[in-house]
C-alpha cells in the first residue's frame, strides 16, 4: 500500500518547508499538541567527563565503533556517527597575550553571578551545579591553555534535511518535536547521511540502515528524561520543553556575559535560523567551527522548489534540444531515408 | 587529501586551525581582520559526513539514468521520422540503461532487500522518492518500447509507450541533478541551479553518442546535432557552476574529480566534433565519435561525483562560504544601520 504524505513517516506531523508547511512552530508540536522539547548545552560547564557517551550507548544499546586513540586531546570518540550519538569534542587553546581576553580564576566562581567586580577582573561565573567554567592557569598569572568541551548531539532541526530527504518515511518528527529514525522501515539509502548539515546522521556499515540520537524517545514516552541529560553531573545538558530551555539560555548567556565572558554565545537557539532553529542548541565559547560545528548551517530543502523548477526547465531543454536536433537534420535534408 | 594530513596527532592549537589568525583584542566591534579562505575547524574534520555511495553505483546510476532518459527522446524522435533502425537501437539501450541504473541503485542500498520501501510513501521533499517513482513509471514504458520494437507485435502499444517513455525520459535524465544537490554537499548544492541543465547536456551527449554507435551514418544526422549541442551547453554550464562555486570551485578543478572533468570535456567536444565532421561519412568514425562521448558523459557524472566527496571530506569548503555569507550578511546590516543614522542626523 502507498501511503502518500508529505514528508513524514505514519506517526508524524508535515514537517516541512517544501510541503507548505513551516516545520514545528516553537513551543508546541501542531500535531501531538504537546509540547516540543530539547536539549540545551551550556558548554560553559561541561568538564569532559564523558558521562553523557556512556550513559548514552549504555541505554540505547549502542555497538562499539572503534577502540583508537585519534591524538584529538582527550577526544578519542572523534565525531558524532551511527554509533555515536554523543560526542564530547576537546579543544586545547593557546591564546596569545590576555590582552582585553577573559579569564577566568581555576576555583573561582562561588560567588554567584552576574557579581564582575573590580575593573574588570571577572569573576569565575557561578553556575548551576557549583562547577566553574574552565579556564586553566597554567604557571601563575600568565594563563594561557585554555579547554573548551562541548557535548555535541543530533540537533532534532525544526526543518530537519535527513527527515525532508528520507524516501521511505523512516524518519519521522515525534509528538514531542523530535526526529527519530525508524529501523524497521530505513532500507539504508544513505541518502540523509549527505543531507545532514551537521554531519550527524550515518550508516552503520555491518548493518546498512542509518542511525542517530533519539532524544531517548522510549524514556520521553515513559516521562523520563533523556539519558545523557540524567547522568550529566554539570547540568552542562539540560532537558526540557524548548521555550523554556530557550529563556534560561537567555540569562545564562547574560550572566556570563556580564561576569566578563564576551565570548559566550548561543548556537542553534535563534528560530530564524537556516534550521529554522535546532531543538537541540548550545551555548558556545568560541567560533562554532572550532568545535566541528557549522558556522551558517541552512537546511538543503529550503532550495527545493529552485531546484525542481530548474530541473523541470532543463527537461525541456533536453526535448527542445532533440527536437532541434530533428528539424535541423531535415533542414539540411538529411531525412535519414537517402542513401547516405 | 586532507585526511592523510589531519589524522596525524596533533593539537588545536596548532593544525586544527589551518591559517589560524586569532583576532586581537576585542571581539565586538572589531575590523574584518581574518583574511579570507582562513577558516577554523576541529582538529580539521570534516563538519559534515560525505555520502557513502559507492560512486560505481550512484554516479553510474546518473550516467545510465541519462543514457536512458536522454536516449528515449532519440528513440521517439527517430521512430517518427522513419528512422527505423536507429528507433529500435535506441529502445533498446534506453531498457538496457534503465535496468543496469535500477540495480545499480538497489545494490547501493544498506538493506537491498528492502528496496520496495522507497514505494511505501510519495514525498515530493525526497528526490529520492520522486525518482523512484519516476523509475517505476519510466520503466514499464521503456520496456513495453523496446519488446514491440524488438518483437515488431502491438505497433500502437509501442507507439504509446514510446511516446511515453520520451517524455518521462528527460525527467528522469534531470532529476539525477536535484538528487545530488538536494544535500548539504558543498560542490553540489551550490550548484543547486546549474546542475540539472549539465547533466540533462551530459545525458544528451551520451543518447546521441549511443545513437551515432549504434545507428547507421544515413539516419545520424539528428545524433550529431544533439551531440554539437550537448557538447557546447556542457561547456558553457560546466563554466557558469565553477563560476557559481566561488572557491568550492577548487573541487571541481582539482584532484580526481578535476582530471574526470577535463578528461569529459575533452571526450564530449572531441566526439561532437568528430561527428559533425566525419560521422556522416565513415562508420568508423561515427562509432568513435560515439564511445567518445559516451565515455565524456561517464566521466562527467564520476567528476561531479568526485568533486561532491571532496567538498564534503574537507571541511574548508563548508566552513568557508558560510562564514562569508556571515560576514556578508553583517556587513550589510551594519551599512544599513549607518545609513539610517545618517538620515536621522
Ligand atoms: S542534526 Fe542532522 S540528523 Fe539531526 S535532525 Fe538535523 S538534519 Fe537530522
Ligand atoms: S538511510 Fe534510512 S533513514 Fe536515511 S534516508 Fe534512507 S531510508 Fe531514510
Amino acid at each position: 500500500m502507498t501511503d502518500v504524505t508529505d514528508g513524514t513517516g505514519p506517526a508524524g506531523p508535515p514537517s516541512t518547508l517544501a510541503s507548505g508547511g513551516r516545520g514545528v512552530p516553537d513551543g508546541m508540536d501542531p500535531h501531538s499538541g504537546r509540547e516540543r522539547v530539547g536539549f540545551f548545552t551550556d558548554t560553559s560547564v561541561c568538564i569532559g567527563c564523558k558521562a553523557c557517551e556512556v550513559a548514552c550507548k549504555e541505554w540505547n544499546a549502542i555497538p562499539e565503533d572503534g577502540m583508537s586513540l585519534t591524538g584529538m586531546s582527550y577526544d578519542n570518540t572523534g565525531a558524532l556517527g551511527a554509533s555515536t550519538w554523543r560526542h564530547v569534542a576537546f579543544v586545547e587553546q593557546t591564546r596569545p597575550a590576555p590582552e582585553g581576553r577573559t579569564e577566568l580564576p581555576l576555583l573561582g566562581g562561588r560567588s554567584g553571578a552576574g557579581t564582575a567586580s573590580g575593573g574588570g577582573e571577572p569573576q569565575g561565573a557561578g553556575v548551576p551545579g557549583g562547577a566553574t567554567a574552565q579556564e586553566t592557569v597554567e604557571g601563575g598569572s600568565g594563563g594561557d591553555i585554555r579547554w573548551l568541551m562541548s557535548s555535541d548531539v543530533c540537533k532534532h532541526c525544526t526543518h530537519a534535511a535527513c527527515l525532508d530527504v528520507c524516501p521511505t518515511g523512516a524518519l519521522f518528527r515525534t509528538e514531542f518535536g523530535t526526529v527519530v529514525v525508524q529501523e524497521d522501515v530505513c532500507n539504508g539509502c544513505g541518502y540523509c547521511v549527505p543531507a545532514c548539515p551537521y554531519g550527524v546522521i550515518e550508516q552503520r556499515p555491518d548493518d546498512g540502515r542509518a542511525f542517530k540520537c533519539t532524544m531517548c524517545y522510549d524514556r520521553l514516552g515513559a516521562g523520563q528524561e533523556p539519558a545523557c541529560a540524567k547522568a550529566c553531573p554539570t547540568e552542562s545538558i539540560q532537558f526540557g520543553p524548548l521555550d523554556e530551555l530557550r529563556a534560561r539560555a537567555a540569562l545564562r548567556v547574560d550572566q556570563l556575559h556580564e561576569a566578563g565572558v564576551t565570548e559566550a554565545r548561543l548556537y542553534g537557539e535563534d528560530p530564524e535560523d537556516g534550521v529554522g532553529g535546532d531543538g537541540a542548541f548550545f551555548l558556545l565559547l568560541d567560533e562554532p567551527e572550532v568545535y566541528g560545528l557549522p558556522p551558517d548551517p541552512v537546511v538543503t530543502t529550503r532550495d527545493l522548489p529552485a531546484m525542481w523548477k530548474h530541473a523541470g526547465v532543463a527537461a525541456l531543454s533536453l526535448l527542445g534540444a532533440c527536437g532541434a536536433a530533428f528539424v535541423a537534420a531535415a533542414v539540411t535534408g538529411n531525412t535519414g531515408r537517402g542513401r547516405g | 587529501m586532507t585526511s592523510a594530513e589531519s589524522s596525524l596527532p596533533r593539537r588545536a592549537d596548532e593544525g586544527g586551525r589551518h591559517g589560524r589568525h586569532r583576532r586581537g583584542g576585542r571581539r565586538r566591534g572589531e575590523q574584518l581582520m581574518v583574511p579570507k579562505a582562513e577558516f577554523q575547524s576541529y582538529y580539521g574534520r570534516p563538519v559534515i559526513k560525505p555520502p557513502s555511495w559507492e560512486a560505481r553505483d550512484i554516479a553510474g546510476y546518473f550516467f545510465l539514468g541519462g543514457l536512458a532518459g536522454g536516449g528515449s527522446v532519440l528513440a521517439a524522435g527517430a521512430h517518427l521520422t522513419g528512422r527505423a533502425s536507429t528507433a529500435k537501437a535506441m529502445k533498446v539501450s534506453s531498457l538496457a540503461a534503465v535496468s543496469l541504473s535500477a540495480a545499480a541503485l538497489v545494490h547501493d542500498l544498506g538493506v537491498p532487500s528492502r528496496f520496495y520501501n522507497m514505494l511505501r510513501v510519495a514525498k515530493p521533499t525526497s528526490p529520492m522518492s520522486v525518482g523512484s517513482w519516476l523509475l517505476a513509471a519510466y520503466g514499464p514504458a521503456a520496456g513495453a518500447a523496446a519488446a514491440t520494437a524488438v518483437t515488431g507485435r502491438l505497433p500502437r502499444t509501442g507507439a504509446l509507450a514510446t511516446g511515453a517513455a520520451a517524455l518521462l525520459g528527460p525527467a528522469l535524465a534531470s532529476y539525477t541533478a536535484v538528487l545530488a544537490a538536494d544535500t548539504a554537499v558543498p560542490a553540489w548544492h551550490g550548484v543547486h541551479r546549474e546542475l540539472p541543465y549539465l547533466f540533462v547536456a551530459s545525458a544528451t551527449a551520451a543518447s546521441a553518442g549511443m545513437a551515432l554507435a549504434v545507428g547507421p551514418t544515413r539516419e545520424n544526422a539528428p545524433a550529431r546535432w544533439a551531440a554539437g549541442l550537448a557538447a557546447v551547453a556542457d561547456v558553457a554550464v560546466s563554466q557558469a557552476a565553477e563560476r557559481r562555486l566561488g572557491m568550492v570551485a577548487q573541487t571541481w578543478r582539482e584532484g580526481r574529480a578535476g582530471t574526470l572533468l577535463k578528461t569529459a570535456k575533452a571526450l564530449t567536444v572531441g566526439g561532437a566534433v568528430t561527428a559533425a565532421v566525419l560521422g556522416r561519412r565513415s562508420r568508423i568514425a561515427a562509432v568513435a565519435a560515439g564511445a567518445a562521448l559516451l565515455a565524456g558523459s561517464a566521466c562527467t557524472r564520476f567528476g561531479v561525483f568526485a568533486a561532491g566527496t571532496a567538498s564534503a571530506e574537507d571541511p574548508k569548503y563548508t566552513v568557508v562560504p558560510q562564514r562569508e555569507r556571515l560576514e556578508a550578511a553583517k556587513a550589510k546590516a551594519e551599512t544599513a544601520a549607518t545609513a539610517a543614522e545618517t538620515e536621522k542626523g
